[in-house]
């Protein structure tokens, strides 16, 4: 399926492959982009894991990727962020790639981020509150006053009490910590915000309260967010846009990577059957490469 | 889709040109050329990670709330661990060269060769080990799970270079509090040693220390010490790069851990080499006539 948004086509694409670049390229110039992702190539030694993506991420939109473990989401959202340096093609920041910056350049840009991670990534070492006040002593001139009570204000926003402040990660349970770690991400009011398997780990209920936050979020400011998922609720309910992809193992040399590019109502209208299995929860063909084992 | 056929039919099968040839001759060219490679990505690696490390501490001066911590981790807490080290080989040293030296009716230098052996070798090469095994291995473990579970990544996420934040410190403390390791690993050696010499094997306490001072002169001191700035970096930057490239899981957070201090060991001793025949070169030239320094 195709979108306006995005398209697939390989490197040095001729004839119609070319026309649909162009035609993407004139669109990233009339929308207000803020990321893009050109011919973008990530290989770990030999191992490819992402091949020749092309997406385009208008400013104020909630882009969902999904795709079975392995497919390289996580990676993709590393490389969006300059954590991991493609190894062809280019991430552009507000029109700046991120390859082609300095450390010092690189390390001022990222302050424009706010990254959740999968388990959370809070400082082992510090308490709660020092965890949520760590972008704040790090990039501002505030006051240790205002910084407190940006922190608390921050932990309220993702419905925590004052009173994990003084607590240790540790001491927290799993939905907590995520909580935290979205309460990091937003301190200083970050342009896009990436979340890496927000849900993952999670009962139902506190999957919900994260999707919940995860759109209050957009609605207090005009943020864009990068939500990697496999879970189909979370992509359904905060999601304006999905972006699956498929793990290059599975793939011939000239099949692109994004399989499905579209509104989150589109996706069961999918004709593509890797899309309807996936969507559905169907193994389908793995079965017999279960019993082949 | 494009084609019709199911991805995982499609899937090529291997090109028979293209597996490598298995005669046992090719596998150790193969083993060897990988080897090289390895090892020269390695030091290579770890040069860069050194000149990034060395930038970022020209460029700035870490916060106090980074550099206390590690201060006190690596000084005030290898502290007792040193001076009880330094003590037991003082004695050791008594204990081991005094019957050769009854033999020959010298005892009375003993003072000289266990005070001699502490200033120049023993005390910096053994403060350096217990700080490679106490400190070295414990870097490459926190850094190594702050790898692991992402929180390198999430520093970096939030514009702090990891480098300037975790590294540089633990480099700072470990170059200031080596030195003064070192001194009290010394002066634990010397009072150990003076212990079982004088009040265990009575030797004569005037003779002891006479002996020591005519050989034992500021120069070895200060080579010593010299010396150990050296380890410290090494411990540091060892333990560190370690704990950055540390490979997943509880295994790999281990292996780093291991890797570092084994690492960290033999590079202390191939620096204590060749420190040791430039600092002679050094003495030789500027004192031809053996004279001591200051």
């Amino acid at each position: 399926m195709a979108s306006p948004h995005s398209n697939t086509v390989p490197p040095n694409a001729d004839g119609d492959d070319a026309d649909r670049a162009g035609a993407t390229s004139a669109h990233s110039a009339a929308v207000d982009v803020l990321l893009e992702v050109r011919d973008l190539h990530v290989a770990f030694g030999r191992h490819a894991v992402l091949r020749g993506l092309n997406l385009v991420v208008p400013r104020g939109q909630t882009l969902a990727v999904i795709g079975e473990s392995g497919c390289g989401k996580s990676v993709l959202l590393k490389t969006m962020i300059g954590l991991i340096r493609p190894t062809q093609g280019q991430v552009c920041f507000d029109g700046r790639d991120l390859a082609g910056m300095s450390e010092r350049q690189l390390t001022s840009t990222r302050v424009r981020y706010g990254y959740v991670f999968q388990q959370a990534a809070l400082f082992d070492s510090m308490t709660v509150g020092q965890n949520v006040a760590f972008p704040l002593r790090q990039h501002s001139d505030r006051s240790d006053e205002e910084i407190e009570q940006r922190v608390l204000s921050r932990l309220a926003q993702v419905g925590l009490p004052a009173s994990v402040a003084p607590k240790k990660p540790a001491e927290l349970s799993g939905g907590m910590r995520k909580r935290v770690g979205l309460a990091r991400a937003l301190a200083l009011d970050p342009e896009l915000v990436l979340y890496d398997e927000p849900t993952t780990g999670l009962d139902p209920i506190m999957s919900d309260v994260i999707n919940e936050l995860i759109m209050r979020t957009r609605l207090s400011y005009p943020v864009t967010s990068i939500v990697v998922t496999h879970d189909m609720h979370t992509a359904r309910k905060v999601a304006d846009r999905v972006v699956m992809l498929y793990p290059l193992a599975r793939l011939a040399e000239d099949e692109p990577q994004i399989i499905f590019d579209g509104p989150p109502s589109e996706l069961d209208r999918s004709g593509d059957r890797r899309v309807s299995q996936f969507v559905k929860g169907e193994a389908g063909e793995r079965i017999s490469e279960l019993r082949g084992a | 889709m494009a084609n019709s056929a199911s991805p995982s039919a499609r899937k090529t099968a291997p090109n028979p040109a293209a597996v490598p040839q298995t005669g046992s001759g090719h596998d150790w060219l193969a083993d060897l050329g990988a080897l090289i490679v390895d090892a020269t990505s390695a030091i290579g690696g770890f040069a860069i990670f050194s000149g990034r490390t060395l930038a970022w501490l020209a460029t700035r001066f870490p916060r106090g709330d980074t550099l206390w911590p590690n201060f006190y981790q690596v000084g005030v807490l290898s502290l007792p661990v040193v001076a009880l080290t330094g003590t037991f080989i003082g004695m050791v040293l008594a204990v081991q060269s005094y019957a050769q030296f009854r033999a020959l009716g010298l005892e009375t230098r003993l003072g000289a060769v266990i005070n001699m052996s502490l200033v120049r070798e023993l005390g910096p090469v053994l403060a350096a080990t217990m700080l490679a095994g106490r400190v070295g291995s414990a870097m490459s473990a926190e850094l190594g799970t702050m790898r692991v579970t992402e929180q390198i990544d999430a520093l970096a996420s939030m514009g702090a270079n990891p480098i300037q934040h975790l590294v540089v410190p633990r480099l700072l403390a470990c170059l200031f509090m080596i030195p003064t390791l070192v001194i009290m690993a010394d002066f634990m050696g010397v009072v150990g040693g003076y212990f079982y010499s004088v009040v265990i094997l009575g030797i004569d306490q005037h003779h002891y220390w006479r002996n020591s001072e005519q050989f034992v002169g500021n120069f070895d001191l200060f080579s010593g010490v010299f010396k150990s700035l050296f380890f410290g970096a090494t411990i540091a930057l060892v333990g560190c790069y370690r704990g950055f490239h540390c490979a997943a899981g509880a295994e790999g957070v281990g292996r780093a851990a291991t890797a570092a201090f084994v690492i960290s060991f033999v590079l202390i001793l191939l620096l204590d080499l060749l420190l040791g025949i430039m600092l002679e070169a050094l003495y030789a030239y500027i004192w031809p006539e053996g004279a001591k320094l200051f």
